[in-house]
């Protein structure tokens, strides 16, 4: 067998040192294009010391390349002059020069061949894989090999929005140390590690970056001006470069990392994982052992032994993947989490890859843990004492202005069609009071409607009557006197999906003809292919439809909710103003978001009158219609603006069924993300809708920051 | 969580091994019997094979996994489920997904591209047929049979939130199972269905070491047209009775309603086998 690999870096020693060490009958060739002795680089972080698969694959590597590490467990971080530490994450560091020297020293002691100084050229690839058995793409991330047979790794590399930079310092840092700065330019963020130097990456937006000049200034300048916007850090260090220059991150996957019988991609080559979850290096290494793992299972078939790697390999460098992009969209976003208190701002940064939740970092350092409970607990009840014992997060209470919930969880049901003629009927409020003994601090109906027209279906409850108050005035009795919950109901107004069968079968499925009732919308346009057009309101409509809420509200409040909520989403009248998809107006509401978004502002006002000032008023607002020419979250973020500047109470973040026409993602933590980027955008109180089945889930959230409240499903 | 049994309709049977393995699942531990789709390969039909088994079961529920809805006509598929549910009493499970071979589509005449436009169509057009009385017969069940919707993309758990009863897994480990799982449960709950979506998992399985060696090869077969992929498939082979119980213990604590095994070799030994473990370790 002839295996001959392009790129000496980690992945390419690494694998050419196993296979040769297995198989010394084989020869095994790497070809880089630096010269052996070079140092380019800094330090390289292992997010986990343990590494204990290396160990099985070579232990002469391995106890080298351990005891080369410099090992630390907690992680600083630095900000507004505070200095907050969290124990228990076991970290690893080794500078890179190093690494590869100790993989080159190891690789020709088993005999591979090593040569150092020759560049692979596109032209090179074919002629090489026709001369070898097995060809090893570990070039890195710019890779020659993948672009060569770009059409059967189908590559794609997107770059990040930060701009970042790599420097030394001989600084020890001793722990894995995040500062963020602020100065007359912007926001700076810095991941620092240990190491024989110190490694001192620098990270900002590009306005940053422009405001600063950076654009403009040579090596030195730059160097000077973050040696003086960190002196208190750096203590006098130097901060030194190599190769000095901006990049943004490269996100790097592959819809395939081999090519024909015998082509393969390891390491960055392959996949990239944003450095500040330190993970790329270990990626390199464990894809190394999995080649051999292949090999060891089919011999010198060679073919199948990809199919082994990466089928072995494939669903955990994309759970890394994820985590990374976590990582790296908050790296590019910390602006948004400027405004929190240090301690929070921490917290959140701590959990935002989604590996790391409020139970695991019980785990990894119970002392940092139980402080953040304890600060949580003072700053949500606005103690001046912190106190001896704290609750979690989910337990503690909310107050929005003059309803108090009594604690995190929110319940609420799908729309329900129980009710007769709007009247909610017995076993639907039934089915409410058994949620609301599950002991929530917020127990929100389903979707109420404001007028007959409004229904979604013939059973939906309404408060569009003053018959119906009764009927609601002893639930709400019933649930104030059996439980501590607070009780919230959400206003719809159906538009275009209203006259609708239930929900039983499935959604959108139209009355039979003579059953529906007249439905409005902005524009005459259908929800479903061949059902029922709409009417699109005139002005008269208009008038009278903000009417019919003010009214409910009125009756709502008469009826004693705690909480009333605007439906502005999925697609019902009011979030059909906003969307270009279903909005074709030519009027003041129609048109750019501006006037789109008139229509259900002025409802909201006209509610905000109508309901008691004592009491909040939310909106569940369309974060998107998951649909190109539809509603863009950047647009909603707008109208969620308007919404603060009116002092909405809380946003209950919603997403989809804008129109039959989209394509929903279904990644269990989009609402929460969007939820998250609400609430710290606009300072509103924010309700996630995301699917939660845990407390952990729920206490990471509130604890971060990231919701105030969660819906709830046990 | 119940436990089915596959049929060996796409192991070039007859229809006496067929109708003895509904039967004895009918008699047995197994709540529901499954078949496949294949057009270009030597299977039988599946709504086909489920009226047969209807005449000589009685409670045993009938399910597809899958049939391959884009390549049949909304009506003549919507008339033929019904007829199943109402010839067995309403007891058809009717599991749909789009069905990846191109081949089949081309020898169907059925075009390949815009299928997953007309799946979604035709899942709706399904339950109107259902409900109107222009194409009959009725269906036994109300709104018609048990619709199931399989598949792994957004766009699946999209259609399960939009039209299905429920989710139909199309195999793998149960880690696999409860991760596509917990994204039908969100797509459910966040279409506002009432209750919870109907959870189908299935696996494969051939006891015994000649067994594995002859279902391992089918597998290759049946799978050949997915590449590599084949070899992942045929690698999850349950092959000895620990393997299958493990897999239907992780299936029931991943929270699936019903798990179908289906076997790779046609023979009765196999059927007996699983039977005898179902029965005395399972139920």
């Amino acid at each position: 067998m002839q295996v001959t690999v392009v790129g000496g870096g980690p992945a390419g020693l690494y694998a050419s040192l196993l296979l040769k060490k297995e198989y010394p009958d084989w020869n095994v060739t790497v070809y880089e294009r630096d010269p052996a002795d070079n140092t380019y680089g800094w330090g390289v972080v292992f997010s986990d010391a343990t590494l204990s698969n290396l160990k099985e694959a070579d232990t002469v590597s391995h106890e080298r390349i351990t005891d080369a590490f410099v090992r630390w467990d907690p992680i600083d971080v630095h900000l507004k002059g505070e200095s907050i530490r969290c124990g228990g994450h076991t970290f690893a560091g080794i500078m890179r020069a190093d690494l590869l020297q100790l993989l080159q020293e190891r690789s020709r002691e088993v005999g591979v061949e090593l040569i150092h100084g020759e560049t692979i050229e596109e032209d090179d690839v074919d002629e090489l894989a026709a001369e070898a058995d097995l060809l090893i793409g570990a070039d890195g991330l710019n890779s020659t090999v993948r672009e060569t047979h770009e059409e059967s790794f189908r590559p794609s590399v997107s770059d990040g929005s930060a701009k970042f930079a790599w420097f030394g310092t001989a600084k020890p840092y001793d722990v894995f140390t995040f500062i963020f700065r602020e100065n007359e330019h912007g926001l700076w963020r810095v991941h620092a590690y240990p190491g024989r130097m110190s490694t001192f990456i620098v990270e900002c937006t590009q306005e940053t970056w422009e405001a600063a000049g950076l654009d403009e200034k040579g090596e030195e300048e730059a160097l000077a001006y973050f040696e003086d916007l960190f002196s208190d850090h750096l203590e006098g260090y130097d901060l030194q470069s190599k190769l000095y220059g901006w990049r943004n991150f490269p996100v790097v996957s592959c819809g395939s990392w081999s090519s024909g019988d015998d082509i393969v991609l390891l390491g960055d080559a392959a996949h990239t994982a944003h450095f500040s979850i330190g993970s790329g290096t270990k990626l390199a290494l464990e894809d190394a052992i999995s080649l051999l793992d292949g090999f060891r299972e089919h011999g010198t078939d060679v073919r199948s032994a990809l199919n082994y790697y990466e089928k072995e390999r494939r669903p955990r460098v994309e759970g890394l993947q994820d985590a990374a992009e976590r990582s790296q969209t908050y790296f590019e976003n910390v602006e948004r989490y400027w405004d929190m208190e240090p301690e929070q701002f921490a917290y959140n940064m701590l959990t935002r890859s989604g590996r790391i939740s409020y139970d695991s970092l019980k785990q990894r350092d119970v002392g940092y843990a139980d402080d953040y409970d304890r600060w949580f607990e003072a700053n949500a009840t606005d103690a001046d004492v912190t106190p001896l014992a704290a609750r979690q997060p989910l337990n503690q209470s909310l107050t929005l202005r003059e309803t108090t919930l009594d604690n995190r969880l929110t319940v609420t049901r799908p729309p329900s069609n129980g009710s007769t003629d709007g009247r909610p009927g017995a076993d639907y409020l039934d089915d409410l009071r058994d949620r609301a003994r599950d002991g929530p601090g917020l127990l929100l109906t389903d979707p109420v409607a404001v007028s007959p027209e409004g229904r979604i279906t013939p059973g939906t409850p309404g408060l569009y009557d003053d018959s119906h108050v009764d009927a609601w005035a002893a639930f709400v009795d019933d649930v104030h006197a059996e439980t501590d919950a607070a009780v919230g109901l959400q206003l719809v107004h159906a538009g275009r999906r209203g006259a609708t069968r239930h929900r039983e079968y499935g959604l959108d499925r139209p009355l039979p003809s003579g059953d529906r009732w007249e439905l409005y919308a902005p524009s005459a346009k259908p929800y479903v292919p061949g059902g029922p057009k709409p009417t699109a309101v005139d002005a008269d409509d208009c008038d009278r439809i903000r009417d019919d809420f003010a009214e409910a509200a009125e009756r709502a409040a008469e009826a004693g909710f705690d909480y009333l909520q605007l439906h502005a989403g999925h697609g019902y009248l009011l979030s059909s103003f906003l969307s270009p998809l279903t909005n074709d107006r030519e009027d003041e509401f129609g048109g750019s978001l501006e006037a789109r978004m008139r229509y259900p502002l002025s409802v909201f006002d006209a509610v905000r009158e109508a309901w008691p000032d004592e009491r909040p008023l939310g909106t569940a607002l369309q974060a998107t219609d998951w649909n190109l020419s539809g509603l863009k979250t950047r647009e909603s973020l707008q109208v969620a603006q308007a919404l603060a500047d009116r002092d909405c109470d809380l946003l209950s973040i919603v997403a989809g069924q804008a129109t039959v026409r989209e394509r929903p993602r279904y990644d269990p933590t989009v609402l929460a993300d969007f939820t998250e980027t609400y609430r710290n955008e606009t300072g509103v109180p924010a309700l996630s809708t995301n699917y939660v089945t845990t407390y952990d889930e729920v206490n990471t959230l509130v604890g971060a920051g990231r919701a105030d409240l969660c819906t709830y499903r046990p | 969580m119940q436990v089915g049994i596959g049929l060996p309709n796409t192991l070039d049977t007859d229809g006496e091994t067929l109708r003895s393995w509904a039967r004895r699942a009918d008699d047995g531990p197994f709540t529901s019997v499954g078949v496949f789709d294949r057009l270009v390969y030597r299977s039988t039909d599946p709504l086909t094979t489920l009226a047969t088994c209807a005449g000589v079961t009685e409670d045993v529920q009938l399910v597809t996994s899958i049939v391959a809805g884009p390549l049949r006509s909304d009506a003549l598929l919507a008339k033929r489920a019904a007829t199943v549910d109402q010839l067995s009493d309403g007891r058809l499970s009717l599991g749909l997904a789009l069905g990846a071979r191109r081949e089949d589509y081309e020898m169907a005449d059925a075009s390949f591209d815009d299928r997953g436009k007309r799946f979604s169509r035709q899942l709706s057009r399904l339950r109107d047929i259902w409900e109107d009385d222009d194409i009959g017969p009725e269906p036994a069940t109300d709104g018609g049979p048990e619709l199931l919707v399989g598949g792994d993309s957004d766009p699946t758990f999209n259609r399960v939130g939009r039209y299905g009863d429920g989710y139909i897994h199309g195999g793998g480990p149960p880690r696999a199972f409860e991760r596509k799982a917990e994204q039908a449960r969100a797509a459910w709950d966040e279409s506002g269905r009432p209750g919870d979506p109907a959870l189908w998992g299935h696996g494969y399985f051939a006891l015994g070491e000649e067994a594995a060696e002859r279902g391992r090869e089918y597998l290759l077969d049946y799978y050949a047209f997915t590449g590599p992929f084949a070899e992942t498939i045929a690698d999850s082979l349950l092959t000895t009775p620990q393997e299958v119980l493990s897999f239907v213990r992780g299936y029931a604590d991943a929270g699936c309603d019903e798990l179908l095994l289906f076997p790779t070799v046609a023979d009765d030994e196999q059927y007996d086998e699983l039977e005898t473990l179902i029965e005395t370790e399972w139920r």
